[in-house]
């Protein structure tokens, strides 16, 4: 065992806070919409929509992996794509990370958003309306300020699990330092070339990042639980 | 249709959830309108329409402004209407503070044109929430949310104030503490009001004119004391009947602390010094307070004797009571009240429509 090497241990940290965050920016971006129209919606198939949603929850990441490699890949449309910009494939690549994750965490912050949203039911919104505030102008003054800890929550939950992933990324992104060498599948490399050292601080850190966030949703629970009402 | 200017006139008639609801009646422009009825009678409903919080099809004119005429595919979406509305539960904005609740609607109304000051000092005074302005709403009472959410309401400048059981989630006391601040509202601003509620006697106290409805229609509608005199209604025969005068002091006889009360066909006395002469009170007498005699008695402990005629009697469907309505003043040209006799009673004196007789009222309630 050698001596350690902190540029090989501080990439894939650096590589997977950068993924986490854009993900779950994006996952906020584009799990909103998706939580106001299944807590809103009257339309009888939004649970097929909801269930389309929840579908990472159970599949078999390489499962998920399996389909996104084709979607990403040359021949799918993610390889189009990146044919506009004179790539060939969107497999293999911090984007394909992105759009990967994206789709797998995105239940994380979907459903919190989504109960918490059905959590106050119609009524702030009729109260809005009468008081002359228009569906958009009621959403931000009221519905998201109301969803506060359900966006808290999607929010962290998102980002850790975008952290935690593996499966996916290994079937997706391979395992390119630098570009898609992600913390989980470091730890993995570090434990098949027997680098225990390294390994016991990355799975070390992760432990302790896992109890911080765990524990940080549940005192937020607590904390909005005992505000309402 | 006709509408006038200074009328309110409302149509509904549809289905919504399997209830069917088929309305249609005017209000005038001032003072407080009651929507009252049993529960599912379809009061609320249709005040959420006159909201537009909910769609049927039919017509809803305030005054001057059409903000729904379904012939004419006119619906105005509920937060282009400026209007106030009271939920019936406390419906306070919790991520805000009073203060912030009560500008909400403030701020997003812009410059509409109001008939009253409603200035935000002004409103925060009559319904005496000012030492509340810092303090979040899960830190108020029931009573102090309900008067938040009025003020809130009446800041937004509305055209037309609709209150949807703002007392029905309130205890009695605190009721008993709410009430003399609607009774402001009522006296100090120039807004109808169309106030639903399934308890007569906050109807009256507040409202002026009432609009009866049972099973998604309307029963009857018109001023307060038409339709409580009214044989052919269910109020008169309901076992806490009771009858509303409008009544301002003559005197008051400082001898022996009594307020006379001139009301249309006689003079009312009540206990106590009830303000200055010229000033108007709401009286109300119970039906069960009222007997009859055929000469006025001289010997008796109770103070009013007042001339009447009998105008009606009703069988209850019992058999040993009949509802009398009777109207004051020896030709029978004054108000109407109502008193509940034995039918033995009856029989007795030999009572018929058109009977002159003397009205025995035992007690006479100020309620405004």
């Amino acid at each position: 065992m050698g001596e350690l090497n902190f540029a090989q241990l501080w990439s894939p940290i650096r590589l997977t806070i950068e993924l986490a965050f854009i993900t779950t920016i994006l996952l906020l971006i584009f799990g909103t919409p998706i939580a106001w129209w299944l807590a809103r919606s009257k339309a009888r198939w939004k649970e097929a929509v909801a269930t389309v949603v929840a579908m990472p929850l159970v599949l078999p990441p390489t499962v998920l992996g399996f389909y996104l490699l084709l979607l990403l890949g040359p021949n799918g449309p993610g390889g189009w794509i990146a044919g506009l910009y004179g790539a060939r494939t969107l497999a293999f690549t911090f984007t394909g990370l992105v759009i990967g994750s994206v789709i797998y965490s995105m239940p994380f912050v979907v459903q919190p958003i989504r109960n918490a949203f059905e959590a106050f039911g119609d009524r702030p919104l009729e109260v809005a309306a009468t008081l002359r505030a228009s569906p958009w102008d009621a959403f931000w003054s009221v519905a998201v300020p109301l969803a506060r800890p359900g966006f808290l929550t999607g929010a962290i939950l998102g980002f850790a699990h975008t952290i935690g992933e593996f499966g996916v990324i290994l079937m997706i992104g391979g395992n390119i330092p630098g570009q898609t060498k992600v913390l989980s599948v470091a730890i993995y490399d570090f434990v098949e070339t027997q680098h225990w050292t390294e390994a016991h601080i990355l799975a070390g850190g992760m432990v302790v990042f896992s109890f911080a966030v765990i524990l940080a949703t549940m005192m937020l629970g607590r904390r909005y639980g005992q505000q309402g009402r | 249709m006709s509408v006038q200017a200074s009328e309110i006139s409302t149509s509904f008639a549809g289905t919504l959830g399997g209830f069917s609801l088929d309305v249609a009646f005017k209000m005038p422009m001032r003072g407080i309108t009651a929507l009252f009825g049993p529960s599912g009678c379809g009061k609320t409903t249709t005040l959420r329409c006159m909201a537009g919080l909910q769609h049927l099809p039919g017509h809803f004119i305030v005054g001057e402004e059409v903000w729904q005429d379904s012939a004419k595919g006119v619906f105005v979406k509920t937060h282009e209407r400026p209007l106030g509305y009271v939920f019936q539960e406390a419906s306070l904005f919790q991520h805000l503070t009073v203060r912030q609740n009560l500008l909400y609607g403030a701020r997003r109304a812009g410059d509409a044109p109001t008939s009253d000051a409603l200035d935000f000092d002004a409103i925060v005074e009559l319904l005496g929430i000012g030492h509340l302005l810092e303090r979040s709403p899960v830190a108020l009472s029931g009573g102090e949310r309900q008067r938040v959410a009025v003020g809130r309401a009446l800041l937004s400048r509305p055209r037309i104030l609709l209150m949807d059981e703002p007392l029905a989630a309130l205890d009695r006391m605190t009721k008993e503490e709410i009430l003399p601040y609607f009774e402001r509202l009522h006296e100090s601003l120039a807004l109808p009001i169309v106030y639903v509620s399934h308890d007569i006697g906050e109807v009256a106290r507040l409202a002026d004119t009432m609009v009866l409805l049972a099973k998604g229609r309307v029963i009857a509608s018109g001023p307060l004391t038409t339709l409580q005199t009214d044989p052919n209604l269910p109020l008169v025969a309901a076992p806490d009947a009771a009858v509303m005068l409008e009544g301002h002091v003559a005197h008051v006889d400082e001898d022996f602390a009594l307020t006379h009360f001139t009301v249309p066909g006689g003079t009312l006395i009540v206990p106590g010094r009830q303000g200055a002469p010229g000033r108007e009170r709401r009286l109300r007498i119970a039906a069960s307070d009222v007997s009859f005699t055929l000469t006025a008695a001289t010997d008796t402990t109770i103070l009013n004797c007042l001339p009447a005629r009998i105008v009606s009697i009703d069988g209850l469907n019992s058999e040993a009571q009949v509802n009398i309505i009777a109207a004051l003043g020896a030709d029978g040209s004054g108000a109407r009240i109502a008193a509940r006799i034995t039918r033995k009673s009856q029989t007795a004196l030999g009572l018929a429509p058109g009977t002159s007789v003397f009205a025995q009222i035992k007690s006479v309630a100020l309620v405004r």
